[in-house]
């Protein structure tokens, strides 16, 4: 047993050495490229941000292209750039872009369009790899930019068929006040207009100076008595500042769903079917920690590209981004279907798991949604909704 | 074809077996691995009822008899071992240095060496069974899983579950000579019409392509269609060749179906519903039955093979995987 694992750590060894010790044919060069926004403070101090949230996920994908490109003599590298809070980003993603053409970005929405509009990005692929906003991928998307995060109605959907499937169909909702709270309330109550279920009371949670660490028995409750009859209780606090306490504590015994409780999600801990538990462990062997949807993101960018690379026998990002957007492209993304882009908005259609902290409970698009072309565009912005206009013309 | 090979060098060696050995079985068996179970469901093919439970490692997978019968090898992934079976008395004789997390094996035709497939190192070992010594570990692609040997014994190959290929190993030096890109997630491979071609199924792909084994070109590559199903739920994982080598049955995963292939034409010819999630299958010692794992169901479904018509769900335990078939011990 001992000497397979030493073998395995050779190995390990062996894929990392991989790029420099052959010095043939040229690397293919990703850059990551991660502007980190400030946090605002929360109340618990119990699950800091990894500091290489995203990141380790682009590591583990360039290992896996490695590891498939040594066979047909590819070579893959990655450039990694991380600039911190308020520093301007735009400087050194010009400078990584005169490096290379294919940039993995982990930035704020505004960011990343300013990335995207830069004279240097015109001729990259760009992959958002964080940002969920729905403007990115509706009026307000670039033809150069492709997300592999899920948008927050893709989220919001997924949860929303599982709450119909169990018929489950009125709701309340709880949404906090900091930054993302109010977009994702936006998204759940569109979803569940969507699906048919009814938001039946909404309530913003606004009481800093309420004690909710310690005396949640005492403020939720009275904080949800006056909520209208309701099914399950959604919560829209993508911080995790105080839906955590309002658990088991409010006045009626609900289910919590959103935020807290059924959380739909790119990727879960939980998830160990159709492979997963595979590239769970890959994952924590390189990282030491659980894999986040962030790093899940970041793994299928770098992995989208090494599968293109293979399959189009190119590293030009032009080329790659129109296999991509084309029929032939699928890429194995651990959740039992193939992933691809959307042509409409450049989008990576994708399967949603809905976990809580201790198990998967379903996987979306759940049975019974149907599509006339693929099911999985069930979630999120469906071509004719789509607004993006980017994409039409040569691969749109 | 493995299978057939051994079937034949059964019928040319009758009086390999020394009867005192032997429970004397009541006839045929289908073993069933039950990953979620740790447990082997014995399956009489006469009577289809289960007739033994068997405890095995950590999810047992992948399982094979060798050639004469007399020892049964069994991929237990979480044990991170080979278990080596008496399969008259059910008792684990020894495990084999195996690797971490083995999930599937070949054996190859001089009954010795086994290929193991290690999903988690990206690593094939090559294990001799008498000496229970390692002769190689081979690098392949990420998630090795199918893994298949020439007739001829000349070629091994793994299949990479995410980098996608099938890899070609000669197996006198232990490198690889070729690697060959299929579609995506392939999970199992074997050799058909006297070891010229290879046969892949890839999962996520939904594909099975067909490369000839001279060149490594590809030959075909086939899909499949069935009416009421999204393409995306038809997921090509085991597949087993009649004995005549026409015809060829392919589990497509969470279709639910088994395909019928036409295996010189490549045309596929019906469907079969079976349990849910198929994930491989056995033919019985006659050939007249055909046995599928169902993984979520878990249950077996008996097809008959002559009229395509699936007769029986037999009741395993959970998340049935691998299935190998054993004839009647023979006396004297």
């Amino acid at each position: 047993m001992i000497r397979i694992r030493s073998l395995a750590a050779a190995f390990a060894a062996l894929l990392a050495l991989a790029p420099s010790a052959r010095a043939d044919p040229p690397a293919l060069r990703v850059g990551w490229l991660e502007a980190r926004a400030a946090r605002p403070p929360v109340l618990s101090n119990l699950d800091p941000a990894p500091e290489d949230l995203g990141l380790a996920g682009a590591r583990l994908g360039l290992a896996d292209n490695a590891a498939s490109g040594r066979f047909l003599g590819q070579r893959f590298a990655l450039s990694e750039v991380v600039i911190p809070p308020g520093e301007d980003p735009l400087a050194p993603a010009r400078a990584l872009l005169a490096e290379t053409g294919l940039l993995v970005v982990s930035a704020p929405a505004a960011t990343l369009t300013a990335i995207a509009d830069l004279p240097e990005a015109r001729g990259a692929l760009i992959f958002n790899a964080a940002a969920p906003e729905a403007d990115l991928r509706g009026a307000g998307c670039r033809a150069n930019v492709l997300h592999v995060f899920p948008s927050l109605a893709m989220r919001a959907d997924a949860l929303m068929q599982f709450l119909a499937a169990r018929r489950w169909t009125d709701l309340a909702m709880i949404e906090g006040t900091h930054e993302g709270d109010a977009e994702w309330a936006g998204a759940l109550a569109a979803a569940a207009r969507k699906f048919g279920l009814r938001i039946r009371g909404r309530q913003v949670w606004d009481h800093a100076s309420a004690d909710i660490r310690r005396l949640a028995g005492r403020e939720a409750p009275l904080f949800t008595q006056n909520l209208p009859a309701h099914d399950v209780l959604l919560v829209a606090d993508e911080q995790g500042d105080f839906a955590r306490w309002m658990m088991f504590n409010t006045w009626e015994p609900r289910l919590f769903a959103g935020s807290e409780g059924l959380v739909p999600s790119a990727w879960t801990p939980q998830a160990e079917q159709w492979g997963a538990s595979q590239l769970q462990s890959r994952f924590r062997a390189l990282a030491g920690r659980d894999m986040r949807p962030e790093d899940y993101a970041a793994w299928a960018a770098l992995r989208a590209v090494g599968e293109a690379a293979t399959r189009a026998v190119s590293a030009e990002p032009g080329r790659l981004r129109a296999y991509m957007l084309g029929p032939e492209f699928e890429l194995a993304g651990f959740k039992g279907r193939p992933l691809s882009f959307r042509a409409w908005n450049g989008q990576l259609r994708q399967p949603i798991p809905l976990a809580h902290p201790r198990g998967l409970v379903a996987m979306a698009p759940l049975e019974g949604f149907l599509h006339q072309g693929n099911e999985m565009d069930t979630l999120g912005q469906d071509a004719p909704e789509s607004a993006c206009r980017a994409f039409e013309g040569a691969n749109g | 074809m493995i299978r057939a090979i051994m079937l034949a060098l059964l019928a040319a060696a009758p009086a390999a077996f020394t009867p005192a050995a032997f429970t004397p079985a009541a006839a045929d068996e289908i073993w069933v691995t039950n990953e979620k179970d740790d447990t082997i469901s014995v399956i009489d093919t006469d009577t289809l009822e289960v007739t033994r439970t068997i405890p095995t490692g950590e999810r047992p997978r992948g399982i094979v008899f060798s050639h004469d019968f007399s020892r049964v090898y069994i991929c237990a992934s979480d044990s991170d071992a080979v278990q080596v079976m008496d399969p008259a008395s059910g008792e684990i004789l020894h495990d084999l240095p195996s690797g971490e997390d083995p999930e599937q094996f070949a054996l190859h035709p001089d009954d010795r060496r086994l290929y193991i497939a290690n999903e988690d190192d990206a690593i094939a070992t090559v294990v001799d069974v008498e000496t229970r010594r390692v002769i190689a570990q081979i690098d392949v692609g990420i998630e090795p899983e199918g893994m298949a040997v020439s007739p001829d014994g000349r070629i091994a190959i793994a299949t990479s579950e995410t980098t996608n290929m099938a890899h070609w190993i000669d197996t006198e030096t232990h490198a690889l000579f070729a690697n060959t890109l299929v579609d995506a997630r392939p999970r199992h491979a074997e050799f058909a019409r006297r070891g010229t071609e290879l046969w892949v199924s890839s999962e996520i792909g939904g594909t099975v392509t067909v490369f000839g084994v001279s060149d490594q070109a590809e030959l075909a590559k086939i899909r499949f269609d069935i009416r009421g199903v999204h393409d995306d739920r038809i997921q090509p994982v085991g597949f087993e060749f009649t004995p005549d080598g026409r015809t060829v049955f392919v589990a497509l995963g969470p279709s639910n179906h088994v395909a019928v292939v036409d295996a010189e034409t490549y045309e596929v010819v019906d469907y079969i519903l079976v349990g849910r999630r198929v994930w491989h299958m056995a033919f019985s010692p006659d050939h007249r039955r055909l046995f599928t794992t169902n993984g979520v169901s878990g249950d077996v479904t008996v097809i008959d093979v002559e009229s395509r018509e699936a007769i029986k769900s037999i009741k395993v335990g959970r998340f049935p995987w691998g299935a190998a078939a054993r004839p009647t011990p023979k006396e004297g």
